[in-house]
């Protein structure tokens, strides 16, 4: 039984110079407790297909469930199982640490002091337990990063999908970001969903690889077997691998808006 | 759910306003001034109606501070785009009414204190009216507060980048401000004006507020006042929803 699954899951934005098929029609399906990289250049559809997997975006063609739960027919049955962390995060720099995770837990319909106990609860897992009353804008961009993980985990989700989680951190706080997710696994059997552009990332983290390109799945497969398939060799690297794929470098002309 | 999620919203962006209280008394700025530097013009001059001049000009002030205060609402849905906070909500499961609710109430309380102390200031001035008319005045505020917030919301959630939602709300609250009668009541306007200016919706607001000043509560104009109101309360809520529900194409 798989946790999520898509059948020909697409969508188009209607621009001034004529619709663009940011997605053109994915098939997916992840078990639970998976950990899943999902790869391409820029502009393959990979933020658009998680915005349309978190309700933020409407498909305009195929189906999805997550955790059971029909995509289109309820998304907010899709809401509660699902965690995101969007590239940007997603905080006020205003408010306290503390104050935005009980808003969050609350968010997500724990009563008061529920959502104060998780606060503090999460706090001491993402290692924020000191800086709860510091507002979130005096973060470091590590501290940040978790704080929007502790965010997204308010109400112990089953899936987390995470967009480019350690774009512009540095290698120690990256590795602590790995361990917490592989954490998050093998404690809770949370299923993570993340999007990377470091290939060294996708082979460190990832039980499987999705290489996306042009909006649909173009190679699927664990890292080793992804490497000797189009590689030639489970020892090449998958910067080899990843280019043999996709067979190009640059982002192409075409590529789709950026969903902001 | 909804009222619990509602009040959740609203808190937040209370303490954020709260937060600020410099900002708060500057949105007064431009009412006060007028009341201060244009309202004296007005006290010998045959204006129409049936009380003073300052009956006529404090209402007008009134609504323009909410004209003006809850259009540029949709800058903080802006600012709040930019920094993933809108997303980060709309991705949990908080009714999407209750998002945008909870912000034009926060809005509507701001500008109701705001309207409180430019009648304080425009008693010292001169203004006498009755208790009631005055409290529907403020009841009025807030109507047109979380009408216009819920556009402007809904407009911030829909342009494309941030340079275009000033000169918008602007092309929409000028013509508004002289078509609705705000400044100089529209019955010393020609026959062409007045009629163009009933096609504004703040025009029976405006009217409706100044009868309430002169206590006329039964009056046709506050009939229609009332019902202008109500119904475009209802639709720009009701529209507002739906760009939070949907946006993100």
């Amino acid at each position: 039984m798989s946790i999520i699954s898509t059948a020909s899951l697409a969508r188009t934005f209607q621009t001034r110079l004529g619709p663009v098929a940011a997605v053109r029609g994915i098939d997916l399906s992840v078990r639970e407790g998976e950990i899943i990289g999902l790869l391409g250049p820029n502009g393959a559809g990979k933020t658009t297909t998680l915005r349309m997997l978190t309700t933020l975006l409407k498909p305009t063609g195929g189906a999805a469930t997550i955790a059971g739960r029909d995509l289109a027919t309820d998304p907010a049955g899709v809401r509660r199982a699902c965690g995101y962390v969007a590239q940007s995060g997603g905080v006020d720099p205003q408010i306290s640490i503390r104050e935005e995770l009980v808003t969050q837990g609350r968010l997500y319909r724990l009563t008061r002091d529920q959502a104060a106990e998780r606060a503090r609860e999460l706090a001491d897992t993402l290692g924020l337990a000191d800086l709860l009353d510091r507002r979130c804008g005096t973060l470091s961009g590590g501290q940040r990063r978790r704080l929007d993980i502790a965010l997204a985990l308010a109400h112990r989700p089953k899936v987390l999908f995470l967009d480019e989680p350690t774009t512009g951190l540095d290698p120690g706080s990256r590795a602590d970001l790995w361990d917490l997710i592989r954490g998050l696994r093998d404690e809770h059997g949370t299923t993570v969903f993340l999007t990377t552009h470091y290939l060294d990332e996708a082979d460190a983290l990832a039980d499987r690889l999705v290489i996306v390109d042009k909006g649909v799945v173009v190679a699927e497969g664990t890292p080793s077997a992804l490497k000797l398939a189009h590689a030639g060799s489970i020892d090449a690297t998958l910067q080899d691998t990843f280019l043999a794929i996709t067979g190009r470098g640059p982002a192409p002309a075409d590529a789709a808006p950026v969903a902001v | 759910m909804f009222v619990q999620d509602t009040a959740l919203i609203y808190g937040r962006y209370l303490r954020q306003s709260l937060r600020s209280r410099f900002a708060l008394l500057f949105g007064l700025l431009m009412p006060l001034l007028y009341l201060l530097f244009f309202g004296p013009l007005l006290t010998g001059l045959p204006l129409g109606g049936g009380g003073s001049s300052w009956q006529l000009l404090v209402p007008g002030l009134l609504l323009q501070l909410g004209l003006f205060g809850a259009a540029f609402s949709g800058f903080t849905v802006i600012v709040e785009k930019g920094q993933g906070v809108v997303e980060r909500m709309r991705v949990t499961p908080v009714s999407r009414l209750a998002l945008l609710l909870g912000r034009v109430l926060r809005d509507a309380t701001v500008l109701v204190v705001q309207a409180v102390l430019l009648v304080l200031a425009a008693v010292v001035m001169g203004l006498r009216a009755p208790l009631a008319g005055v409290l529907i005045g403020f009841a009025f505020v807030a109507l047109l507060t979380v009408s216009l917030g819920s556009l402007s919301c809904a407009l911030a959630m829909r342009v494309a980048t941030p340079q275009e939602f000033g000169p918008l709300v602007n092309a929409v609250t000028l013509p508004a401000m002289l078509l609705s009668g705000l400044m100089l009541p529209m019955a010393l306007a020609p026959g062409w004006l007045d009629l163009l200016s009933h096609v504004m919706p703040l025009r029976y607001l405006v009217d409706a507020v100044r009868d309430a000043y002169v206590g006329s509560y039964t009056s046709d104009h506050m009939l229609y006042g009332v019902l202008v109101a109500v119904a475009f309360a209802t639709l720009a809520v009701t529209a507002g929803t739906r760009v939070f529900r949907t946006a993100g194409a």
